[in-house]
């Protein structure tokens, strides 16, 4: 390895080369010495000998240079002048080389932050071992053509897959189940959401458990093992996050389970619900577990090392037609299908982070023409001492060279700067971002780093070549001859410097658009989806079983003191009771008859969503009253018939018209059973299920004795919801200990966001459009106030001449915002463009929203004026003496 | 010929090359013994020693060590490398193809 050889000492004759520049010195004193010495001997005159030496010798200065040379080191020196020389040349003139560094700053910070975020949250989704081996097995019907190709798999394939595949090293299943845990140390009975494994799936996917162990492969046998492996939630939530549970057996099923192992807290595997994993076989009989006709489980796998996914799939989808064929009669699937598990989680973050990934380098890409732009305007000044120094013989090359070192200082100050800022946005994102998913994975490291020199290498190439090039491309003396003429501006150069600000503004208002677009799908989404506000909200929901509660009094008894006993619970704030709570399904809905307007088609009739809520509900939901009043304690009387509707019931059905007062008759036409309620208040949408369109709903009292069956406690708590579920089931095992109690759910576990969601990419996108709007005021107002710099003799003599400052305002105004409105012009075919692109993630929002279109134009428009008006303003106020003695 | 540039390119490296083949000397001693060995033909300016003296060692083909000469005085004593002895023998080749060629054209 002679060239790293050669790089290693050329670096140690850097670090040395002081020492070395005074051995060679030494080195050619002696040898002139022995020449002298011996010419002397030779019978010459000292004098003489020194002079013939010398002669013989050379220059000595030239030489050490020369031989310097030979230490490979000269270009670090020529980088070193050019270093010193461009800071020099920056520090004259500070205003643009703050403007630039701040501009660089932000937009390289703000590509890396977001770039470290969306990779942590979109890039690696899961915090698997390995996760790039692992994929999702899915049965195929081929006949099936229609839906979802991806069919569940049933038990007894899955068993003969994982008996006899070759081509994947494991594979593991899991399917939903429902259990019922029963109070042993006097809390409520409860149903959970359960989830059934085989007992190699958590080392399958490398997940370890914080405490105890995972399934033992002999407890996954048919018989009587009844263990238990408790998700985080669950057993900070039952079990008090008591650790000593590992051992300790709790009542399910009405059978004794031993807990074995807790899962780590950001497993949230398949879902959020999830609250306890019990063995595969747990429950089953053999027939059931090897049975081929049931399609319930997931299969996932993981890949051996050098097969490719295909190979290993044909030869499950080959033992698949086998069996198909083996068992024809049942539904068994005659082909497999499989999929990268991420493809699985992370199918609806595709487009999100393509998007993302898009924004950052839109803002890039506007950042660098920004610069561009500046470097250009800051070129035009400079007109002509490149001229000068062109006329002086330095080369066209050197004169690039020189330029281009100081945006790479540019550049680098940025991105140096850029990264402390990334880190410090990072930091505060996790600190102030609530509910950001996997948070924990966000940080800064080497990847980022050499990202950041990446992005400054790209920035320093974008922004810096084409001024450079056309700065220098101009004969000399054309140079001189301009500057000379005291307008500065060559007409090239400020139309490239137009055609940029141009570009750059299109850009902004590409980005502008498309995010103004997902802002108002996030709005849409924040108003309308759930329709309720605050996070430290728990549901419990039981229901009261008709046998034991004949008489509505009964419920009415019960669910008042529960609330009650509730209520004086410490850190409680508010309780309500309704049948179901926003997102937790639609739960039934009921056509109803508008007196004034009973002539509806029977298709179109009026129809809204059926919810039981108590005079609490709304205000512990944080559902806003919008008109009338909610509930009152007499409501709940059975004749008094009060209903209150939601804000797109009116809109629907009663636009523009005031409805408090105004009656509703419900009943079906096959009961002919009708009843008049009257309409006391109006609240805010909720939606039943996220992502879902909004549906017109009713309220009706919750005690008014139409409740039967299904109730639902909510809390607003002061702390983590979930750790006064214990607190509450106590209340209720109290009052009543038979009663079972059903998802015990916080509201994000309810929506089970585990990834990704669209408010997290919509505000994603808001700082984007707001830096880039930034930038763009920013590049404007640079751009802008060099050109008025530049123009000062011409103003000053246009003022001296009698223009009036309104005309000067105007003049320059004119100047800055003519590319503005190109650009804006441009910007808005593209902003049409990517917003059909971008429509699969736009809810309830039109690619082509007058409303979206119409403000972040104006924006545009305000921030461009702004940024032209304190130029403009400058220009305006010119002494033209002081103007024209400049000249 | 008297002057460096008039040496063939790259002559001055084989030729401090070839005379550190048999010992380690210093740069006074080097521009001796080649002046010596040509007869004083080869007159190398004698400080242009020092820039190729630099590059050869850059190269890794020779290697220096500081010792004491006769006199006692420091001096920095250049040896050849195994490698510089390997590019010896290729520009030796080189050199007697090239001069062959040369005597070819020339006495014809």
């Amino acid at each position: 390895m002679r060239w790293v050889d050669q790089i290693r000492k050329t670096i140690a004759t850097l670090f040395r080369r002081q020492q070395e520049t005074a051995r060679l010195d030494e080195e050619m004193r002696f040898h002139l010495e022995q020449e002298i010495a011996e010419r002397i001997q030779l019978g010459a005159s000292p004098e003489d000998a020194r002079k013939a030496a010398m002669r013989d010798f050379g220059n000595p200065t030239l030489l050490r240079d020369e031989a310097r040379r030979g230490w490979n080191w000269g270009w670090l020196e020529t980088l070193g002048r050019d270093l010193r020389f461009g800071a020099r040349a920056l520090m004259r003139s500070p205003g643009f080389t703050v403007t630039t560094i701040a501009v660089m700053t932000l937009c390289i910070g703000a590509t890396i932050c977001l770039f470290t975020v969306v990779r942590a949250v979109l890039l690696e989704p899961l915090p698997f071992q390995d996760p790039d081996n692992l994929v999702m097995v899915y049965e195929h019907f081929r006949s099936n053509t229609l839906g979802n190709p991806y069919n569940e798999v049933a038990p007894g394939d899955f068993y003969e897959w994982r008996a006899q595949t070759h081509g994947f090293a494991d594979m593991a299943s899991y399917h939903y189940s429902s259990l019922t845990v029963t109070g042993d140390h006097g809390e409520m009975p409860e149903m959970v959401a359960a989830q059934k494994g085989t007992w190699n799936l958590f080392p399958l996917l490398g997940v370890r458990p914080v405490l105890g162990r995972t399934f033992r492969e002999d407890e996954d046998q048919v018989g009587d093992h009844h263990v238990a492996i408790l998700t985080w939630s669950f057993f900070q939530r039952r079990f008090g996050g008591d650790p000593s549970i590992v051992g300790k057996t709790f009542r399910m099923a009405a059978r004794p389970y031993m807990v074995v192992g807790v899962l780590p807290e950001w497993f949230a595997y398949p879902d959020a619900r999830t609250q306890v994993w019990v063995p595969y076989s747990d429950g089953e009989t053999y027939e059931n577990l090897h049975a081929h006709d049931n399609h319930n489980p997931f299969v996932v796998a993981r890949m051996k090392p050098g097969v490719s996914l295909k190979t290993a799939t044909d030869e499950v989808s080959a033992l698949q037609y086998r069996m198909h064929m083996q068992y024809a009669g049942k539904p068994v699937a005659e082909d497999v299908l499989s999929r990268p598990m991420i493809d699985d989680v992370v199918q609806d973050v595709k487009t999100p982070l393509l998007m993302m990934m898009a924004a950052v380098a839109c803002m890039l890409l506007i950042g660098c023409l920004n610069v561009s732009n500046l470097l250009v305007a800051r070129g035009a000044a400079r007109q002509k001492e490149m001229s000068i120094r062109g006329a002086l013989g330095a080369g066209r090359f050197a004169l690039l060279r020189e330029q281009m070192t100081e945006t790479v200082i540019l550049c680098g100050c940025g991105g140096l700067l850029g990264l402390l800022l990334a880190m410090a946005g990072t930091a505060w994102l996790k600190l102030h971002w609530k509910g950001l998913p996997r948070a924990a994975a966000i940080h800064v490291d080497v990847i980022i780093v050499l990202f950041t020199f990446g992005v400054v290498g790209l920035t320093a190439v974008l922004a810096g070549l084409l001024p450079a090039l056309s700065s220098t491309q101009r004969g000399v003396l054309e140079g001189l001859k301009d500057s000379s003429r005291g307008s500065g501006v060559g007409v090239s150069r400020a139309k490239l410097r137009k055609t940029l600000l141009s570009i750059e503004i299109a850009l902004t208002v590409v980005l502008l658009l498309s995010s103004g677009l997902l802002l108002k799908s996030f709005v849409q989404l924040r108003t309308t989806d759930l329709g309720i506000s605050g996070d430290h909200l728990l549901t419990l929901r039981y229901n009261l079983p008709m046998e034991v509660y004949t008489k509505p009094e009964q419920s009415l008894a019960f669910s008042q003191s529960l609330l009650e006993r509730v209520r004086r619970i410490p850190g409680i704030e508010s309780a309500g009771l309704g049948s179901t709570v926003p997102g937790a399904g639609w739960d039934g809905d009921q056509v109803f008859i508008i007196p004034e307007r009973p002539n509806y088609e029977s298709n179109k009739q009026p129809d809204a969503i059926v919810r039981y809520a108590d005079p609490s509900y709304f205000a512990t939901l944080g559902i806003p009253l919008i008109a009338g009043r909610v509930f009152n304690e007499h409501d709940r009387l059975d004749q008094a018939n009060k209903v209150i509707v939601s804000e797109e019931l009116v809109k629907r059905y009663y636009p523009g018209e005031n409805v408090i007062g105004r009656t509703i008759v419900i009943g079906t036409d096959i009961t002919n059973k009708k009843r008049t309620y009257e309409i006391v208040g109006v609240v805010g949408n909720t939606l039943w299920r996220v992502g879902k369109p909004t549906k017109a709903t009713t309220y009706f009292p919750v005690f008014s004795g139409n409740t039967g069956y299904r109730s639902t406690l909510v809390v607003r708590t002061s702390g983590d919801p979930l750790s006064y579920a214990v607190a509450i089931q106590k209340e209720i095992a109290a009052l009543d200990p038979q009663l079972p109690v059903v998802d015990v759910l916080t509201i994000p576990q309810i929506v089970g966001e585990s990834t990704v969601n669209q408010s997290f990419s919509a505000s994603l996108v808001l700082v984007f459009a707001v830096l880039s709007l930034l930038l763009a005021g920013v590049g404007l107002y640079g751009v802008l106030s060099y050109v008025v710099t530049q123009r000062v003799p011409e103003i000053g003599i246009r003022i001296a001449l009698g223009a009036q400052r309104g005309q000067v305002l105007g003049l320059v105004l004119r100047d800055g915002l003519r590319p503005v409105v190109f650009g804006l012009v441009i910007g808005v075919g593209g902003g049409i463009s990517v917003g059909y692109v971008i429509r699969s993630l736009l809810y309830e929002t039109k690619p082509l929203d007058p409303i979206v279109f119409a403000v972040m134009a104006t924006l545009l428009l305000v921030v461009a004026a702004l940024a032209s008006a304190a130029p403009a303003w400058r220009a305006s106020s010119i002494d033209p003496m002081q103007a024209l003695r400049t000249e | 010929m008297g002057k460096p540039n008039d040496l063939v390119q790259g002559t001055l490296g084989l030729l401090i090359l070839k005379t550190l083949s048999l010992e380690s000397k210093h740069g006074w001693a080097i521009a001796k013994r080649i002046q010596q060995i040509s007869n004083d033909v080869l007159q190398v300016q004698q400080g242009s020693l020092y820039p190729a003296l630099q590059r050869l060692e850059q190269q890794g083909w020779i290697r220096s060590k500081w010792g004491e000469t006769e006199t006692g005085r420091q001096a920095r004593f250049y040896s050849l490398t195994a490698a510089g002895r390997a590019q010896l023998e290729k520009e030796r080749e080189m050199w007697s193809r090239l001069s062959a060629a040369i005597d070819l054209v020339v006495e014809s």
